[in-house]
């Protein structure tokens, strides 16, 4: 295929994508924005005023990066895994697959379709917390590349989860068993500072930590990590799982008999 | 001439260990409208499965147009168009998005799939339902929509798999004009269907395939010219209280007012009505109790059955 008809075949599944998640955006965009809104509601204005500073600033002021980080991440899984297993679910995928459509386009299509819906939540989510604090940017390359490279990075890891999912209980294990702990652990609410060296380095090797610090450095200027470490890492794993999903479209494994 | 498609001992084992295709070959000629049919899991949907990759094979060759879908299967598809047997587009997604959507798929500009989409959404009856969401659809208009979305990109050769299964015989008909129209504009057609009589209207070739190998690979004319027995039902004016003795006839009341009767190869109607007639019984109508290809079918897969309990 040509690139312009592989051009046309990706942005046709981009768009598909985001007409998706546009079509019912009372399930889509509307409950992270609510769930986001009560965090800063309780955590930060309620509990957060008489917590005091953490990492030097507000409570309020650190909390926000990563509650914006944590619903990007989550929404760009959750978009993915649940559109392409509903598409292998009804057949749909099909279409695809008997197109001409090359696997990496099939792929890139899902997980940009993820990282659009990502990005929309996640900025809804900071024009939200903006009515209750005031956010500046500091670095405003590493915030906006960390938080795009994040968002890939959690599409991917969905789209495999969707590839070898074979009911709607299996797209919710790695949700709910994996990435809630990991992100809830992975520096949102609190500096690892607070942590006893133990658990300083356990909570090191949570690559969550580092997505949410590096933002946080973007927005703040502050963070617990090396930030060039961050982006490392963030590359490596989405190297890693796009070659994995596209391992597994090439060899069709759950999609082709 | 390069043939539509081309099939050479292909094969195919499930990781069960279950073989479904044990080497088959056969072609389809450009143009042609061509039957692939067997009883259920004989291997037609492998088959099928196989040719537009979504089953993969154990080993042998396909080609499409001369192309080879090992070699060049993105070419190989662009010349394919595939109705499957079973429903396989979003529920939720409206008619028109569907079919100018899979033409996206195929690197058509949007301006192009959607005169398409209204092209053949119009030409099957369905222009008035494309804001409609699909699972809002009745089974006939399901199967016209994914016949719409296979043709979007125009494909020389299209492959339907059972496409009037479920469908109303008015719906039916009007399906095999459309189908013999775009044949006649040059489409090749490989059709499977488990309506015999829309294969012996239709279809000018046939494969018969059943546990896996072809049984049968001919012309549908030369195949009926092997019907050896045909079974009619004749319907008299005359209360019948029992079977009427017919020579040389296999004959049986069927009720009342119909008769069954077996003609085999060689004989001739004409002395059974002679011989009904000399008994006071009047025939008012004859027809087919099934239809030949229905007969010859079942005598074929019978006898494969008999030679199967034989060895």
């Amino acid at each position: 295929m040509s690139g312009k008809l592989t051009w046309i075949s990706f942005s046709t599944i981009f768009r598909r994508e985001v007409r998706r998640f546009m079509r019912i955006w009372p399930q889509t965009l509307v409950p992270p924005v609510i769930t986001m809104t009560l965090y800063f509601v309780i955590f930060g204005s309620l509990i957060g005023s008489r917590i005091g500073d953490m990492g030097g600033y507000p409570y309020m002021e650190f909390v926000v990066p990563g509650l914006i980080m944590m619903s990007v991440i989550t929404n760009s899984y959750g978009n993915v895994v649940s559109s392409f297993y509903s598409a292998k679910f009804q057949r749909s995928v099909e279409e695809l697959l008997v197109s001409p459509t090359p696997n990496w386009a099939v792929m890139a299509g899902y997980v940009l379709g993820g990282v659009a819906r990502g990005l929309i939540v996640g900025l809804i989510v900071t024009l939200v917390a903006m009515f209750f604090t005031s956010l500046g940017v500091e670095y405003l390359g590493v915030t906006v590349a960390i938080v795009f490279l994040t968002s890939a990075l959690f599409s991917l890891a969905g789209f495999i989860n969707a590839i070898y999912a074979n009911s709607f209980d299996a797209i919710s294990i790695i949700p709910t068993f994996v990435l809630t702990p990991l992100t809830y652990l992975g520096g949102v609410f609190y500096s690892i500072d607070l942590l006893s060296p133990f658990w300083q380095g356990l909570s090191k090797l949570n690559p969550i930590l580092y997505m949410v610090n590096s933002f946080r450095y973007g927005i703040l200027g502050v963070s617990d990590i090396k930030v060039a470490w961050a982006f490392v890492g963030v590359l490596v794993f989405i190297a890693l799982l796009a070659s994995w999903g596209l391992y597994l479209m090439s060899h069709g494994k759950r999609l082709r008999h | 001439m390069t043939a539509a498609l081309s099939i050479h001992d292909l094969q195919k084992t499930y990781d069960g260990g279950f073989q479904a295709l044990k080497g088959i070959s056969f072609e389809v000629q450009p143009g042609d409208f061509f039957a692939l049919l067997g009883p259920n899991g004989a291997g037609k949907s492998t088959t099928i499965g196989i040719i537009c990759s979504l089953v993969r094979k154990t080993a042998g060759n396909v080609s499409i147009f001369g192309v080879d879908i090992d070699s060049d299967f993105a070419a190989a598809k662009r010349l394919l168009g595939v109705v499957p047997q079973e429903f396989n587009f979003s529920q939720f997604e409206k008619v028109f998005d569907i079919v100018a959507t899979q033409g996206g798929f195929y690197g058509m500009p949007r301006k192009l799939a959607e005169e398409r989409t209204e092209q053949y959404l119009k030409q099957l009856g369905l222009w008035d339902k494309r804001n409609t969401q699909a699972r809002m659809l009745s089974g006939g208009m399901k199967r016209r929509l994914m016949i719409a979305r296979a043709l979007i990109h125009e494909p020389k050769l299209l492959i339907l798999d059972e496409p009037t299964a479920g469908v109303d015989i008015e719906l039916r008909r009007s399906m095999w004009a459309f189908l013999e129209e775009i044949n006649a504009r040059g489409t090749t057609i490989i059709l499977t269907t488990h309506y015999l009589e829309e294969a012996e209207s239709l279809c000018r070739n046939i494969a018969i395939i059943d546990k896996g190998v072809i049984v049968e690979n001919t012309s549908i004319k030369s195949l009926l010219k092997t019907l050896n027995r045909e079974t009619f039902i004749l319907d008299s004016s005359e209360f019948l209280s029992e079977t009427p003795e017919l020579a040389g006839f296999e004959c049986r009341l069927l009720d009342s007012h119909s008769l069954e009767i077996t003609v085999e190869k060689g004989q001739s109607l004409t002395e059974a009505f002679v011989e009904l007639k000399a008994q006071g019984i009047t025939v008012t109508s004859m027809r087919n109790r099934a239809n030949r290809l229905e007969e010859l079918f079942i005598s074929m897969l019978s006898e494969e059955k008999e030679e199967g309990l034989g060895s």
